[in-house]
């Protein structure tokens, strides 16, 4: 058997160009992970179920899992690591999950987050049905979801310019 | 003119003590992927390993090639049972006293069992290597009905141990049998069956399902030659019993082996034992003296790593006319697959399901066990199960609801007429536990009143005779479950995990500053224990909890702990941890007497502070008795401030719950849909109700998984199905119900913050009451018992059998 040869692919990460030297069959999720050491996105499937490699591309949420890196080639992906703001403050949907207890073991998250970020791109003061159904693609095993809906609820309501609900301690 | 000094609630709410639903510092490094998991591990040098596996359930290995697979450049080494031989690690003893193979000797037993281990410079080249080893196997008939394991002319599966005629719990029946474990009085309970005049009996199996955490097990194995030490990097829920079976399997001195347990991506018991997995990337590491690096994917994970359940439980019941229970009698067929590797305490086989009597004060009552191989994977104790408190809950919330069926009577009446009642405890069960404390009536009545009981059952009339007269096509069903758990495992005296003993360890050191590390022997997974031991910590001591650093998973700094699974974190570490805070405490008083030139006696504590009894302006805050301890302490004393707890508990605990679901069941479709699911849980003391609550929430979920949908299933010819994604139900939010959670509070009397422990409750609870709910639906039209899980297929067949179905 022999490999295919070896071709350079260039990908817009976060906001930099990153490029790597790579078998055509590579996944996006290993050209991330393995070339570029950005381990936030995970692997928890491998048939495209679970959502843990979720990423932004080009404006869509995508399972890096099933893209090879090569089509991604030129394009602008967003991943967990680029939503935090240039001076470190924390994405509303960051802090809404931790305020609202909306991860345990954290594995889930990166994939929760980045697809909640594009749902309220798509669709900013979503009912609660409409969260749940747009996070369909991102399985989580610890939460039971319920307080992965309140934190989406409440981001979008921050992102929205109301005031956030705190919730009582 | 000094500050005024804060209130007391000012204090406490600055503190995060117990009972604060504080958040979590985990989080920080989890919203930003930030995270370190074991794929996130990156060493210089290191090779990636993958696994062949067997397309057969059972066959015999004529022939392996791997030489096309290790001409592929890139490929380093193919290791099969013939390399592991010679350092006797083809084969490795298990947790429960069987012994299992690294690499299938010989023969296979299981789908998609371990047959060679593929070391290569990529995962790429790996994967593509693993297709290149070619294996020539002889098919062997497949066994794979548990109730044919000991026929006469059942295959024999386990060769290797074929002439033995005891195993590691006795005698044995049969080459395919593994053990019977019997407790309870027989007599007693037979005489209760032979007089009571009422009797009911059932076979209820708890399907094969898997906890599928969502991050697969995984191991970075690195052996420095020089230093001659291994560090091993791996998804283990308890690091320190790794460290001693690597030590004890490789032979490298404990002292030279460092296990890691970083961050984990879920456990559920899935990532308890050691797998060959481990094993390999630790030997290749070793022989190769470069880092290995082992990740299974979503398939390997579901089809050969730890399944739970698969108990065939034929429960039975005898009672009176009016419902009092007389006597329970059960024998399990306990399915273990290939071979027993269930991660139960040593002395238990069929782990604590003698709990089986459950809430009930059962005057009466007997077990018996018979544990036996098939051609399936290999494990049984796993997926929130506190040791096989699951399957025993299931039972007997199943066969108190067929009594009930039988008298006429309602599941919850017959519930209340049958609890152990409050001033029983602590209470001696028929089967031998002492529960520690209990409050069933007051919870069951509480349950009751927050859903409205009696409304809904009038409701489910009605609606039985709108779909009678054809108005609704719809069945309501109400499932009611109380259930009593035991964990906290546990006692010295009959808990033991290869031979050490169940105790656990938390070590706490002040800082001049007034900050604090403590290191715990525990694991968590998700649990939130950098959260909340510090809250314990806090409460305990003054210090407070964002003041607190909490470590756990390397073994050469932790103190030696069995880990965390059985929910044993907070009843046996939280133990130690309260203790141990409170020799801090008992030194800081001394420090601060000192300090204040009083008698210890003349000073109280107060949130964060000592002062003088009455003159409470004459005080010293514990920020300033930690600076004191470094430069200041009375004479005679030792400076510094820490301590170390190892805790033995006395008893195990016992959390318990009523869960009430309501349920509306299409029966064109088979469809159910979930109206409400309420749970009432106690677990005694509550450290943290927003991580309660998520626990209850995430437990849930895996109930209602498993009673709806999740199963792993084997064909006639021993193939596994239903092992990725695509067939094994995991619910999304969509499917996903929302949950009602509610609380009383009976603390156990004999710990010393008086916490029971919960992580598991909602799985053990959640099950029965969802499985109660289908089939109360049907009820009324003489079902007794429906077969888990209830997807809309099974209970559709129900329906059509009733003749429901146009």
């Amino acid at each position: 058997m022999s490999n295919p040869a070896k071709t350079r692919v260039t990908i817009n990460v976060n906001g930099k160009d990153l490029s790597a030297e790579i078998e055509p069959r590579t996944l996006l999720i290993h050209f991330l992970r393995e070339h570029h050491n950005l381990t936030g996105p995970h692997i928890g499937c491998e048939t495209t179920h679970c959502g843990a490699c979720t990423v932004d591309l080009d404006g869509r949420s995508v399972k890096s899992c099933t893209l090879f890196a090569v089509q991604a080639e030129g394009s602008k992906v967003v991943t967990i690591e680029g939503m935090a703001a240039a001076d470190g403050s924390l994405h509303p949907l960051q802090a809404a999950f931790a305020e609202h207890h909306g991860l345990q073991c954290g594995f889930c998250t990166p994939g929760m987050i980045t697809r909640a970020y594009r749902l309220l791109q798509e669709n900013p003061n979503p009912t609660d049905e409409e969260i749940r159904f747009g996070i369909a693609g991102n399985i989580c095993r610890c939460t039971g979801y319920q307080n992965i809906v309140k934190a989406i609820r409440s981001a979008a309501q921050v992102m929205a310019g109301q005031p956030r609900k705190e919730a009582a301690e | 003119m000094n500050a005024p000094t804060p209130s007391r609630a000012e204090r406490e709410a600055a503190l995060k003590g117990m009972g604060f639903s504080r958040r979590r510092t985990e989080d920080a490094r989890f919203i930003q992927g930030k995270g370190n998991y074991v794929d996130d591990i990156k060493l210089p040098g290191m090779l990636f390993g993958d696994f062949v596996r067997s397309p057969y359930g059972h066959a015999r290995i004529k022939k392996i090639d791997v030489s096309k697979a290790t001409a592929l450049p890139g490929v380093v080494a193919v290791l099969t049972a013939e390399e592991l031989k010679p350092v006797k690690l083809h084969w490795m003893p298990t947790l429960a006293g069987d012994v299992q193979m690294v690499l299938a000797d010989g023969k296979v037993l299981f789908a998609n069992q371990e047959v060679a281990f593929v070391v290569a410079q990529d995962r790429y080249i790996a994967a593509d290597a693993v297709e290149l080893v070619e294996v020539e196997y002889e098919p062997l008939p497949p066994l794979v009905d548990p109730f044919k394991s000991m026929a006469p002319d059942a295959p024999i599966l386990r060769e290797d141990i074929k002439d033995k005629k005891d195993g590691a719990h006795g005698p044995r029946k049969h080459p395919n049998h593994i053990f019977e474990w019997t407790i309870g009085d027989k007599a007693a309970a037979d005489k209760a069956f032979a007089e009571a005049p009422v009797t009911v009996k059932e076979l209820i199996s708890y399907q094969r399902v898997h906890p599928m955490p969502l991050e697969t097990c995984a191991s970075l194995a690195s052996m420095d030659k020089i230093k001659g030490e291994l560090t091993v990097w791996g998804t283990f829920q308890a690091p320190h019993v790794v460290r001693t079976v690597a030590a004890i399997l490789s032979g490298i001195p404990e002292h030279k082996i460092r296990v890691i347990s970083p961050d984990i991506g879920g456990g559920f018991g899935n990532k308890v034992g050691v797998y060959p997995g481990y094993v390999c990337s630790i030997v290749a590491s070793i022989v190769l003296g470069v880092p290995v690096k082992w990740v299974e994917d979503r398939l390997e994970n579901l089809s050969a790593t730890a399944f739970a359940r698969d108990y065939h439980m034929t429960t039975e019941l005898a009672a009176t006319r009016e419902g009092k229970i007389l006597g329970l009698r059960c024998h399990v067929l306990a399915d273990h697959g290939a071979f027993d590797s269930c991660a139960d305490p040593t002395k238990w086989p069929a782990g604590f399901f003698n709990i089986v009597t459950g809430s009930y004060d059962i005057p009466a009552a007997h077990v018996a066990v018979d544990g036996v191989y098939t051609n399936k994977a290999p494990g049984g104790v796993a997926y929130r199960c506190s040791f096989r408190v699951t399957e025993a809950a299931y039972a007997i919330e199943r066969i108190v609801d067929v009594l009930a069926q039988k008298l006429n009577m309602d599941p919850a009446e017959l519930r209340m007429k049958n609890f152990i009642q409050p001033q029983q405890f602590p209470y001696k069960s028929a089967l031998g536990w002492e529960y520690d404390s209990g409050e069933y009536p007051n919870a069951l009545k509480k349950a009751m009143e927050s859903v409205g009981y009696k409304a809904l059952r009038d409701e489910q009339a009605k609606k039985r005779e709108a779909f009678k007269s054809g108005q609704t096509r719809e069945l309501m069903g109400i499932g009611v479950a109380f259930f009593t758990e035991i964990v906290g495992a546990g006692p010295s005296r009959n808990c033991d995990i290869l031979g050490i003993a169940m105790f656990d360890s938390a070590e706490i050191r002040v800082h001049p500053t007034g900050a604090a590390i403590a290191r715990f022997g525990t694991k968590s997974q998700g649990q939130a224990h950098e959260t909340t031991y510090a809250q314990i910590i806090a409460t305990e001591t003054g210090i407070p909890a964002d003041m607190i650093a909490v470590e756990e998973g390397d073994t050469s700094t932790a103190p030696y702990g069995l880990g965390t699974y059985g929910s044993r974190s907070t009843p046996v570490a939280g133990a130690a941890c309260a203790r141990a805070a409170r020799k801090i405490h008992a030194k800081a008083k001394k420090i601060a007497a000192h300090l204040l030139e009083v008698s210890e006696n003349d000073i109280e504590f107060d949130v964060d502070r000592f002062q003088v009894k009455g003159l409470p302006e004459k005080m010293k805050t514990m920020k300033e008795i930690c600076w004191a301890a470094y430069n200041n302490v009375p004479p005679g004393m030792e400076p510094g401030l820490e301590a170390v707890d190892y805790y033995d508990p006395p008893n195990m605990t016992y959390p318990f719950g009523a869960y009430i679901c309501v349920v509306d069941i299409d029966v064109d479709t088979g469809a159910t849909k979930v109206r409400r699911f309420y749970a009432l849980d106690d677990c005694g003391t509550r450290i943290n109700p927003m991580v309660i609550e998520g626990q209850v929430h995430g437990g849930l979920t895996e109930a209602f998984a498993i009673a709806m949908g999740q199963e792993i299933a084997y064909d006639a010819t021993g193939n596994v199905q239903g092992v990725t994604l695509m067939d094994y139900f995991v619910p999304t939010a969509v499917e996903t119900p929302i949950w009602e959670t509610d609380h009383t509070v009976t603390p156990s009397p004999h710990h010393p913050i008086g916490a029971k422990g919960v992580g598991e409750s909602p799985n053990v609870g959640g099950v029965p009451a969802f499985s109660n709910a289908v089939i109360d639906a049907f009820k009324h039209l003489g079902v007794t018992h429906m077969q888990m899980p209830h997807d809309a297929w099974r209970v559709w067949k129900t329906a059509e059998k009733l003749g429901l179905v146009k």
